[in-house]
């Protein structure tokens, strides 16, 4: 946690930001209905702060994260980074934003081109990004090499001589190599081993520090989580469920999902019995989202008002916000 | 004492490449009760999961096993293809990490859930159909008849697994082989497996052995610990000593990579490096290139196992010291 270097200055502020993605049905291939995979989040994510988003697999973490950079169109909704409004804008004039903000991926194999060296691929973003003449990229290559915990040598070798670790570096290395401003970071240790993944967090948080990077950090691990960001949104069917200072959602989870996300955690103790809340069946379909309170279908407190209201977002303690009717 | 369901001495499993053979499995023994809970752990390509397909014989074709694994008192590696055959569908099953993978998806979840109950019990179609939706409401599937009906790609991943546990239940299987059943599964829907396999263990008295690299679910579940590094069994012992007295430095490298979701303060200690490849010749203790505490001693001979209590054995030299550090209480410093 860095909360005390965390300044209050926005850096990035969305508001009621929705994506829906048609179905096509039938012959004639019209829309039947929407998936709506991120539907109304509203928040301002600070510089300098790891702000993480948490939730079950499906529940839009992932396309949040897209289309806040600009990788999907947004289907409604306002952007304004660095107080700049980013809607109506035109490929050019975002192209300065876009160089500001950058992606790491949790699978770094599926964005690297296989038949392309690892030198090559780092050059390419500084060839669209920069001036730099080629031995000027050479050795800025060279340099987020080494910045990431790789070789110089690497620089010839191919994607598949890589071990996961080392390619998540090189995703890093990528990222980081036109100077953003913020990073998404989706699950990008999901898929490492355990003693790699703790290697490739500290990774991030030196980098961090380093560059005084703004993240936004993708996961459904609640424990990396708590150990990376200052603050974390949990999401539910695409909408915001509780966003809270890091130590004050592990510590007083208000929001029922949250309490139930928290409390399925098996924890590296023996020998103690919780009582977990069981969390009944599967997430609902995104594409017909229960009415109301979209978790009043799997809510151990959910009520008759659950059913037919959608709880409004409301700030219960300093930065500490929910929806729920009943808490 | 229950007696152990299954022994294995010494078992080695060797494969045959391009670069000559290697082994991913190195001389590992170890012995399971009946209605115990073995949970397996390490970095993935320690040979967890090849471990287990040994047990099953469910090797691929350039692999091959050395030493014994006797179950129920017959050793597995000599038995006949036809024979084991038998066994797996009706003393030891198996669930993997994507059900996807050993579900059928051409066929009903009905037939494959009747198929092995009209073979290997002898029931009728209607009997297998009953007993079918009977298991599906045990392991917590909601509307198990319509369930029958539909083709694994129409379920969640929650569910499929579910539908790949009441398979492997299907013949009240002695022994329970699960080879990461819930990585790929959100908390809240592992939570639901985790408690489901207690139940189940509690009310049919199965042996299991766990394979996970979560050591969250090994306290969970686990009654003893198996800790695996590139081939071999490098700690062993009680859930408690494993997580209260942990000896190896593997297992507490292990143990402080994971942030602990209720520890604001956790300091991650990360194992440098990387599993070795097979083909890599380690001298000594093959964990020595990654230990921080490696001596002289480490890099020439490979560290016996030391007991250090009936439920605990470690593979490691620090052992040793220690107990030289206790008799002369004189500093050995590592180098
Ligand atoms: N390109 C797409 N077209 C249609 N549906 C999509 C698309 N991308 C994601 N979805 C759907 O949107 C929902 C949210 O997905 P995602 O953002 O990937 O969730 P998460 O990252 O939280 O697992 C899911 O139901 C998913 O199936
Ligand atoms: N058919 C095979 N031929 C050669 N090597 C194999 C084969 N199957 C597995 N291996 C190797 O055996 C080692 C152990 O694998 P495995 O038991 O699957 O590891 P894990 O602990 O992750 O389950 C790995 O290095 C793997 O690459
Ligand atoms: S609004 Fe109702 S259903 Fe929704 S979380 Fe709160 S109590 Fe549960
Ligand atoms: S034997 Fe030596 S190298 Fe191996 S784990 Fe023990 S101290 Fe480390
Ligand atoms: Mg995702
Ligand atoms: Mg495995």
């Amino acid at each position: 946690m860095n909360t005390v270097t965390t300044s209050r200055q926005v850096l990035y502020s969305i508001e009621n930001v929705k994506k829906h993605y048609p179905i096509k049905g039938g012959i004639f291939k019209t829309v039947k209905s929407h998936v709506k995979a991120v539907d109304g989040i509203t928040l301002d994510i600070f510089k300098g702060e790891t702000l993480g988003v948490v939730g079950e697999s499906g529940c839009g973490k992932s396309t949040l994260g897209r289309t806040i950079l600009g990788l999907e169109t947004a289907t409604d909704g306002v952007m304004k980074f660095k107080g700049d409004d980013l809607s109506g804008k035109t490929p050019k004039q975002l192209k300065p934003y876009k160089r500001e903000m950058q992606m790491i991926f949790q699978d770094p194999y599926a964005s690297l081109n296989p038949k392309q060296r690892i030198g090559d691929a780092l050059e390419e973003a500084l060839i669209i990004h920069t001036d730099l003449e080629p031995a000027g990229r050479r050795s800025k290559v060279n340099q987020l090499l080494k910045e990431v915990g790789l070789k110089e040598e690497h620089y010839d070798r191919y994607p598949h001589e890589f071990s996961g670790g080392q390619r998540q570096r090189i995703g890093i290395a990528r990222a980081i190599s036109i100077n953003p401003s913020f990073i998404v970071c989706d699950e990008p240790v999901s898929a490492l081993d355990v003693s790699v993944q703790a290697q490739v967090i500290k990774l991030l948080k030196d980098l961090q520090e380093k560059h005084e990077l703004t993240y936004m950090f993708v996961s459904h691990d609640l424990g990396v989580v708590r150990h990376l960001c200052d603050r974390v949104l949990v999401m539910y069917l695409g909408q915001m469920v509780e966003l809270a200072p890091v130590a004050k959602l592990y510590e007083n989870p208000t929001h029922p999902y949250t309490e139930a996300l928290l409390s399925a955690i098996p924890r590296p103790v023996v020998g103690r019995k919780t009582e977990r809340i069981r969390l009944q069946g599967d997430l609902p379909s995104p594409t017909d989202p229960p009415p109301g309170c979209a978790f009043h279908t799997r809510c151990p407190l959910a009520t008759e008002r659950c059913k037919m209201e959608r709880p409004k977002w409301r700030e219960i303690e300093d930065g500490h916000f929910i929806a729920c009717h009943n808490k | 004492m229950a007696q152990s369901i299954l022994d294995i001495e010494n078992l080695v499993t060797k494969f045959k490449t391009a670069n000559g053979e290697v082994s991913a499995v190195r001389g590992i023994s170890f012995s399971l009760k009946k209605g115990e809970t073995l949970c397996i752990v390490g970095e993935s390509g320690c040979g967890k999961s090849i471990t287990a397909l040994s047990i099953m014989g469910l090797l691929a074709g350039n692999a091959r096993s050395e030493g014994s694994i006797n179950f129920n008192g017959k050793n597995l590696l000599n038995v006949k293809h036809e024979e084991m055959r038998k066994i797996r569908g009706n003393e030891i099953s198996m669930i993997f990490q994507e059900p996807m993978t050993a579900l059928n998806p051409t066929f009903t979840v009905g037939f494959q859930l009747c198929e092995p109950l009209m073979i290997h019990n002898k029931l009728s179609k209607k009997a297998a159909f009953q007993k079918g939706i009977e298991l599906l409401k045990q392991v917590g599937i909601p509307l198990p008849e319509k369930r029958m009906k539909q083709y694994p790609h129409e379920l969640s991943g929650g569910m499929r697994q579910r539908v790949m546990i009441a398979i492997a239940l299907a013949c009240n299987p002695s022994l329970l082989i699960a080879d990461e059943p819930t990585t790929a599964l959100d908390v809240t829907i592992q939570a639901q497996i985790l408690d489901l396999l207690n139940d189940l263990k509690d009310e049919f008295q199965t042996s299991l052995i766990m394979i996970t690299h979560d050591m969250g679910v090994v306290a969970e579940v686990a009654d003893r610990v198996i800790v695996m590094y590139a081939g071999e069994i490098i700690e062993e012992g009680t859930a408690e000593a494993i997580f209260n007295t942990p000896q190896h430095p593997y297992t507490k490298g292990l143990l402080s990579s994971v942030p602990n979701v209720d520890d604001p303060y956790f300091k991650l200690n990360p194992i440098p490096g990387t599993l070795p490849n097979l083909n890599e010749q380690i001298s000594g203790c093959r964990f020595h290139p990654r230990c921080p505490h490696a001596m002289e001693k480490c890099i020439q001979h490979s560290p016996y196992r030391t007991k250090r209590t009936e439920n605990h054995a470690v593979r490691c030299w620090l052992q040793e010291v220690e107990e030289s550090e206790y008799r002369n209480y004189q500093p050995t410093s590592a180098v």
